[in-house]
């Protein structure tokens, strides 16, 4: 969800971090990833092969860099040319529809979340592959297995590569002078720091206006930590719930403690807010971190002295009760060269090449299989650990519901943040607020 | 070069009767003349008209190319409050938008008309607004509106002293809306005084001078003279910043996205988020559909309200 939060690097002059200036992490991955001895399926590489592979455009340097270098190593190791091609967000699903009903086009696209349900039909199985790389890696996060797969069956329609989540960001100072060594994870303490970082002049912040990914996971968070849900297993609409009605109230007590101004926020504004040293505490991908730490600046650099980050608050849930915007690599059926497109897979997800382009990404993605969790740099920066779990998770947009683009919509229409905004101002009651929701999550999921 | 070319020669070719006797006939000429516009317009303009009407009445998503379902997009619209909060806003967002463009515009350009230092210098200035692309000057916008970082806050709070808190000028239905308005005005404001001080160069002076011995007053030249020989251009270009501001889209795009809880939302924008980023094509297109009898009429209503004074044709005025 938060991924798109990444954006901001930009605003914040992230110019300045260039390849050079990144760590040398991962070089040994082979080494550090605790891998089960499974063969890998033997892909028969078609004679002539040649792939092309489009992808999301990168927020933070290391992405490209690194994937661009492994499709170079793979290109030199099999002689199979690979041309990968980065589009920016808005313009990558266009795209994965065009690409899909003209059947032409790249070989693989790597698209957002809940896509591959979209073209389930015109995807090549996955399942050889997936099944291997599960064994071979200490299996599949919750929330892999759930975009991953076929909803309600174990057939794989795509290999998801990673995850954006956005746990909390704060400051430890403040918080400490605010009487706190950590993030309380009971909604009532998580409320009562907030009032605190208040009273001693340095508030949260989470934005409610139309910011696709912040608002979103803010939102969703406050949403399912009360036990609240969009839809039931069936897809029917559930969100007019009691549960959501105590996340209403629960969000309208946060809201006076926040800054001023987060109605007006989209993706950057907790960003810009958290570097000028205007707020302690707000939900965030790893953007903020990272471009803090890379900074030129001493003053910057300080802040992320300062900064450490932790999962949101559970509240009534047993799981972590935040998402992740999930990027999966589908391979469409009008490919000349499966074989090929699923050996590069394969070669792109093996530690050698995933480990360093997971490590220098340095938390912006988080690892789809389990057994890259145990990788050095997520030890040797302990402020990396929330992101180190972004995709172990049950919670997904339209959670409890199937899988489909309906949940997509919901999320683009800011449906539920507009309910939560709504009542958070005063402008509404929780009653209608939720009502009002409800019917407009119906106008998606009408069958 | 290719041997079998022969040597040059001058040897009288028969006319060919038939294809002569073709491109003769006016009427083919005509179409063959007309065929790369027409072809043109066809390809960019009607047929992506066309295609956006039809996915009006369709179910189409992204990924899916939809069924023909008639007016059922439509019908859900008009039962959708956000869809009516955004045709709402939207009208008046131009009502006021274009008052105050008209307003500033025809000022600045009465100001342009009088005898200046660096007359053309300060034309070239004035057009600035309308010359630097619109995503750039919001994104000037979306900084001077800034929750935290906005310079007009800051002047007010930290430098003047005259406030307390920083103004939340996007963080609230109305704060927001007039801070678009004001943007917007911002931006449209060169258009029509440039457009209008074309009008005003037309005027002959001798008018004025006719009238000034007249012993008429300034006001009264104003209103007598400058205004109904303004009129016809007025109306031109009143159409065409109706329209413009109608389906604005960047300035708002960019700056609010359409919250706080689509209290900023256009027609224009609110289509985008559900055809685009909410995938679902045959929606969006409807809203943008609807767009089309408001524009019309828009149109209709200052061409005939403005343009076709009797007049402007010789006739009296009644």
């Amino acid at each position: 969800m938060t991924s798109f939060t990444r954006r901001e690097s930009l605003a914040l002059g992230a110019a300045a971090i260039g390849a050079a200036a990144l760590p040398p992490n991962g070089a040994r991955a082979a080494e550090e990833v605790p891998a089960a001895d499974v063969a890998p399926p033997e892909y028969k590489i078609e004679k002539g092969a040649t792939l092309r592979v489009l992808r999301p455009a990168k927020f933070i340097e290391a992405d490209e860099v690194f994937f661009r270098a492994n499709t170079k190593k793979f290109s030199e190791q099999t002689g199979i040319p690979v041309r990968v091609d980065f589009v920016s967000w808005e313009d990558l699903r266009p795209q994965t529809a065009v690409t899909s009903n003209t059947g032409a086009g790249p070989d693989i696209i790597i698209g957002f979340s809940a896509d591959p349900q979209i073209y389930a039909e015109k995807l090549v199985d996955m399942t050889d592959l997936a099944d291997y790389l599960g064994k071979k890696y200490g299996g599949w996060f919750d929330l892999a297995v759930l975009y991953g797969t076929k909803w309600k069956t174990n057939k794989w329609i795509s290999i998801p590569m990673g995850g954006g989540t956005g746990p909390t960001v704060y400051r430890i100072s403040w918080l400490k002078q605010a009487g706190y060594d950590r993030i309380p994870d009971d909604l009532d303490g998580f409320l009562a720091l907030c009032r605190k970082l208040k009273e001693i002049g340095h508030p949260c912040g989470f934005s409610l206006g139309h910011a696709i990914g912040d608002a979103n996971g803010f939102c969703y968070w406050a949403l399912w930590s009360h036990g609240g849900y969009l839809v039931d297993e069936n897809g029917k609409v559930a969100i007019d719930s009691k549960e959501t009605i105590q996340a209403l109230k629960y969000v309208k007590e946060i809201y006076p403690t926040m800054i001023p101004g987060t109605l007006a926020w989209n993706d950057s504004g907790n960003n810009k807010a958290y570097a000028a040293g205007d707020i302690a505490l707000t939900f965030n991908g790893v953007s903020i971190y990272y471009v803090l730490k890379n900074s030129p600046d001493p003053r910057l650099k300080a802040i992320a002295e300062d900064t450490n980050h932790q999962t949101v608050p559970f509240g009534t849930s047993t799981r972590r009760p935040q998402s992740s915007l999930v990027v999966n690599a589908m391979l469409f059926r009008h490919t000349k060269y499966p074989n090929a497109a699923k050996e590069y897979l394969r070669f792109m997800m093996e530690a050698p090449q995933y480990g360093p382009w997971l490590s220098n990404c340095l938390g912006y993605w988080s690892n789809p299989l389990k057994a890259y969790g145990k990788m050095a740099f997520w030890a040797a920066d302990p402020k990396l650990a929330p992101y180190a779990v972004g995709m172990d998770t049950e919670y997904y947009d339209g959670y409890k519901g199937p899988v489909t683009p309906a949940s997509s919509a919901v999320s683009a229409n800011y449906t539920v943040v507009d309910m939560f905004a709504a009542v958070a101002t005063g402008n509404t009651t929780p009653e209608s607020a939720a009502k009002q929701a409800a019917q407009q999550v119906e106008r998606y999921y009408k069958s | 070069m290719d041997a079998s070319v022969q040597p040059w020669t001058i040897a009288r070719r028969k006319p060919d009767p038939w294809l002569a006797r073709l491109f003769d006939w006016k009427p083919f000429l005509v179409a063959l003349c007309m065929l790369p516009t027409a072809g043109l317009l066809l390809v960019f303009l009607t047929y992506p008209l066309g295609l956006g009407i039809w996915l009006a009445f369709t179910d189409a998503t992204i990924g899916q190319p939809g069924h023909f379902i008639g007016l059922a997009n439509f019908i859900s619209l008009f039962h959708d409050p956000i869809f009516w909060l955004a045709v709402f806003n939207t009208i008046f967002y131009t009502a006021v938008a274009t008052v105050g463009k008209f307003g500033l515009g025809l000022w600045l350009a009465l100001l342009l008309n009088n005898h200046l230092p660096f007359k053309a210098f300060l034309r070239a200035i004035v057009l600035l607004p309308w010359i630097v692309p619109t995503v750039l000057s919001a994104i000037a916008f979306w900084w001077i509106y800034d929750p935290q970082f906005s310079i007009i806050s800051y002047v007010l709070v930290d430098v003047l002293h005259l406030r307390k808190t920083y103004i939340d000028f996007l963080g609230t239905p109305w704060h927001a809306r007039w801070s678009l308005i004001a943007a917007n005005v911002w931006r449209g404001i060169p258009f029509v005084a440039i457009c209008l001080l074309a009008g005003l160069q037309t005027i002959s002076p001798s008018l004025y001078e006719a009238a000034l011995l007249d012993g008429a007053t300034p006001w009264q030249r104003f209103r007598r003279i400058t205004v109904p020989l303004l009129m016809p251009i007025l109306a031109v270009v009143l159409t065409l910043s109706v329209l413009f501001t109608f389906s604005d889209f960047q300035l708002v795009y960019a700056i609010t996205r359409g919250g706080p809880f689509n209290t900023t939302h256009l027609m224009a924008t609110l289509a985008f988020q559900r055809a685009i980023p909410g995938t679902q094509l045959g929606e969006g297109a409807a809203i943008a559909v609807s767009m089309i009898p408001f524009l019309i009429a828009a149109t209709l209503l200052s061409y005939f309200a403005l343009g076709r004074r009797k007049w402007q044709q010789g006739g009296a005025n009644d």
